[in-house]
């Protein structure tokens, strides 16, 4: 085996009562690329915030290249050749790639010299490992899979020779996420480590060389990629079986719920992001809205729940047009039996620093059952939530607890039960599953479907293709604002991909 | 994975953390005055002494603390819609210019127990429609709402002395201040609720401003926590895309929470006007309304925290004055830098000790920081 680049022993780490990890063991050969696999909650980001310096280790001890040392803060680990890309990307929104490149790593106190040498040296790096990213762009005007390169391309220009990245693929289409895989195949062949924190085990099968499954803030188990199997792992991490493709029967589509046509929405530049979109989704059936992030998904979704102006086209919600000038009142919609689940749910589908109970009322807050007069009605909403929470298992099963402080799965439960309770005709959901574990994955797919059964337009929009083939009875596939193919659930995984990197829209359009 | 979410039992979030920042901010000012060659333990004995000592002193104290629980509860109110409204001090002048408005009218012919609600309606009005050319300007046209208060109050100001110094003053008088009202215009101390406890009051401005201050206290509290217009302009206050997602209009919950928070600090003028001075003089408000920022920091936005820390900053008001006279050598600044090391603890480095007493509960009793609440299971 070749030498270690990072050995972890004995690490301990608690908050409070919580023992985030609990002795952990874990070493990681140079040149390789070890997975660590877990569910939310399982201690798998702590364990990478105390290398990468944000916590301290209560106990245990880390050494790097075989030689023990303290990482304080995360200079430290970028001074010993750690980089990190974090789930949550850590850019400054009104800057631009290239001042974010910089930032931290400025050679003097004029920031031109520094900017001359990150430019020369984006390129080459843009170019070896094929991140193309525009070094002017202000982030906040990218997509998110676009902000990730720049989170790589950070690391990359600091000298990182271990990379660990935090569920890098979340974000991410398959090809994009293929893209990304190629480019550590590529820096694992220059000798750089990389340590890949998921709970997708397909990307784990894909591209690890080794794989280590935590459990519960411990290490259960750590197997060489070639020797174990998808099921070994997924039980390895859940402790049980899990069922990775729901079971469903056949749709029985009724009359149209939700009919856009031609529908044409630009963002603030004046971008055309989704460009003469027409379909319709009928009651008892999913619609599952496939494309890589950025392909004009969120506009669209936003734009049926009248929270962005659309340039032209109609939305028609049973049958009657729905305001398209962004000044919609979404509280007149959901009277209208419209649900929206959003994409971001931290900073718009939630209110993190409410308690549980405020936010299961939240955009239903002034429905009369949770009033008495201009007062909410407490024991009523109280009552309410603990209802939710019993049906959709959330946990810890208390209402008064600050949302912030309940796992993402959980959070996602939250905003779920909040609108499918209101029994709406359309149900229209952003990445069901963002940022969720492998066990409530399930029990969301469940739900959606038997929303299905009862009746109810669903429309899902997701970047996860396993999810919108497992879940949908009929496939779009969105690019460049385009609708550019319809498919039935069986089409395969290729077949989807070709069409999302929009291979066949161009050869139509030839 | 979510970061665990560290806290502290309520007690000692409300309790033990402003504590030892109050108490902070006493030590560094006890440096202060031994700089200035006076013993720091005699100032402290005459400052708590001057506040609460006789019934003259607390009965100052809880007039002073009146007028910051109205601007503090004015700032918080509008900070929990996450405006920052540095108006108070305008809107409260503005409200004294309504309180005239109405006991110069009046005084003459009414009862003060009819006057009285008049003129809240008053001040409350003024104050609130100060604050609503702001609010406007900040959703209809995107103008920072600090930027335009700030300058409101200079507007308000100019304003007010325009008013005194012209239409408002009585003829042949030489002050930039209204005629005295009549004794309609006069409220009723409540020295006496002090004096059934013993204490000998000589004469003190404390009046039933006091109590409408604590109802509005409550009020405010059942405003933010109990209504639905409360829950809109929290959610508006923590995230502004959940607000639109909800069906909350942009516009209209940043009028009404500026509206009320400038009819709470047009009430404050009541205080002084019709308690105290019985007529409206330039300058009046004198800076309570910067004061209200610092207690409704301190008090945590929170009703009570704003009583208590109302009540502090009185206690600073009327101990301090008798500190100036009491120590020479400290004059009534070496007062305002106490007063502002209090705020500069308190307020502004409010959670520097935080972290420290965190990890001393987690490692005493780890419960007690709620931990085990943090951890959901599988999902």
């Amino acid at each position: 085996m070749a030498q270690a680049a990072i050995e972890l022993i004995g690490i301990n780490k608690s908050f409070g009562a919580v023992r985030a990890n609990r002795d952990i063991n874990l070493e990681v050969a140079r040149g390789t690329i070890h997975g660590i696999v877990g569910e939310n909650g399982a201690g798998k980001s702590t364990l990478m915030s105390i290398l990468y310096g944000f916590y301290q280790a209560d106990s245990g001890e880390i050494r790097v290249g075989g030689k023990p040392v303290s990482i304080h803060t995360s200079n430290d680990a970028i001074a010993l050749g750690i980089g990190m890309v974090h789930q949550h990307f850590m850019l400054v929104d009104n800057f631009t790639v290239l001042e974010n490149v910089i930032l931290g790593a400025e050679s003097d106190a004029l920031l031109k010299s520094s900017i001359t040498k990150a430019r020369s040296e984006l390129d080459r790096l843009e170019r070896e490992y094929g991140l193309e990213v525009d070094p002017d762009a202000v982030i906040e005007e990218l997509p998110v899979g676009l902000q990730q390169r720049v989170e790589i391309l950070k690391a990359l220009y600091r000298g990182a020779e271990i990379l660990i990245l935090d569920e890098p693929t979340g974000v991410l289409t398959p090809a994009e996420a293929d893209h990304l895989f190629r480019i550590l195949k590529q820096l694992k062949d220059q000798g750089k480590t990389i340590v890949l924190i998921t709970h997708k085990l397909r990307e784990i099968m894909a591209i690890t060389d080794t794989v280590s499954v935590m459990r519960q803030g411990t290490m259960v188990a750590t197997r060489t990629t070639k020797e174990t199997t998808v099921g070994e792992l997924a039980e390895l991490m859940v402790g049980r079986r899990v069922l990775l493709r729901v079971e469903k029967g056949q749709s029985e589509a009724g009359a149209v719920k939700l009919s856009v046509k031609n529908l044409t929405v630009k963002d603030q530049r004046g971008v055309t992001m989704v460009d003469n979109v027409s379909f319709d989704v009928r009651g008892g059936e999913i619609v599952g809205i496939a494309g890589v992030a950025g392909n004009g998904q969120s506009e669209l979704l936003e734009a049926i729940s009248g929270i962005r102006h659309a340039v032209s086209g109609e939305v028609m919600l049973d049958g009657k047009p729905i305001d398209l000038t962004g000044k919609a009142d979404p509280g007149e919609l959901r009277d209208r039996g419209l649900a929206h689940v959003p994409e971001d749910r931290h900073h718009v589908g939630l209110v993190l620093a409410f308690e549980e109970n405020e936010n299961s009322i939240l955009g239903y807050h002034d429905d009369e059952r949770y009033l008495k007069g201009p007062f909410l009605d407490v024991d009523a909403i109280m009552a309410d939530a603990k209802d939710k929470i019993e049906k959709y298992d959330i946990r810890p099963a208390n209402p008064r607890l600050k949302t912030a402080n309940f796992s993402g799965g959980n959070q996602q439960k939250i905003v779920l039960a909040r609108e499918m309770e209101q029994d709406p005709g359309v149900l229209i959901v952003g990445q069901p599953t963002r940022g969720v574990d492998v066990g409530a994955i399930e029990f969301i797919h469940k739900r959606l479907i038997a929303m299905r059964d009862q009746g109810k337009a669903v429309l899902v929009v997701s970047v996860e293709l396993d999810e919108i083939r497992s879940l949908s009875d009929r496939i779009l596939v969105m690019f460049a604002g385009r609708v550019v193919g319809e498919r039935g659930p069986d089409a395969t995984e290729g077949e989807l991909g070709l069409l999302m990197a929009g291979v066949e829209h161009q050869e139509a359009a030839e | 994975m979510s970061t665990p979410y560290a806290k502290l039992p309520a007690w000692a979030d409300y309790g033990l953390i402003p504590l030892i920042n109050l108490s902070v901010a006493f030590i560094v000012a006890g440096f202060v005055v031994m700089l200035v060659g006076e013993n720091p333990f005699r100032a402290a004995v005459i400052l708590v002494e001057g506040a609460f000592g006789k019934g003259t002193g607390i009965a100052f104290t809880l007039f002073y603390a009146t007028t910051f629980i109205f601007t503090g509860l004015s700032v918080a109110v509008a900070a929990h819609c996450s405006l920052f409204n540095i108006g108070t001090e305008g809107q409260a002048y503005i409200g004294g210019l309504g309180i005239a408005l109405v006991c110069l009218s009046f005084d003459s012919v009414l009862p003060w127990w009819v006057i009285f609600p008049i003129a809240i309606v008053a001040a409350a009005a003024f104050g609130a429609l100060w604050g609503l050319i702001p609010a406007y300007l900040q959703a209809k046209r995107g103008s920072h709402i600090v930027i335009t208060t700030i300058m409101f109050n200079f507007i308000a100001a100019s304003t007010m002395v325009y008013l005194l110094v012209g239409a408002l003053k009585p003829a042949g008088s030489q002050a930039p201040q209204t005629r005295n009202f009549l004794a309609g215009a006069e409220l009723p101390k409540l020295n006496w609720v002090i004096e059934l406890f013993g204490a000998k009051i000589r004469s003190a401005p404390l009046n039933i401003c006091f109590l409408l201050a604590l109802v509005m206290a409550f009020l405010v509290w059942l405003l933010i926590w109990r209504t639905r217009l409360g829950y809109e302009m929290r959610t508006y206050g923590h995230s502004p895309k959940a607000a639109r997602y909800a069906g909350i209009s942009e516009t209209r919950i940043i009028i009404t929470a500026m509206m009320i928070s400038g009819a709470l600090a047009g009430m404050m003028a009541l205080n002084p006007v019709m308690g105290d001075q019985h007529n409206v003089a330039i300058d009046f408000v004198s800076g309570a309304g910067y004061v209200g920022i610092a207690v409704a920091l301190m008090g945590r936005l929170h009703p009570v925290g704003i009583v208590l820390a109302a009540i502090l900053f009185g206690m600073l008001y009327q101990g301090g004055a008798e500190l100036a006279f009491e120590m020479p050598a400290i004059s009534r600044d070496m007062i305002v830098i106490i007063q502002g090391l209090v705020i500069l603890f308190a307020g502004a480095l409010e959670h520097m000790f935080r972290p420290y007493i965190q990890a001393l509960f987690a490692s005493i009793s780890p419960k007690s920081v709620g931990m085990q609440a943090v951890r959901g299971t599988g999902a």
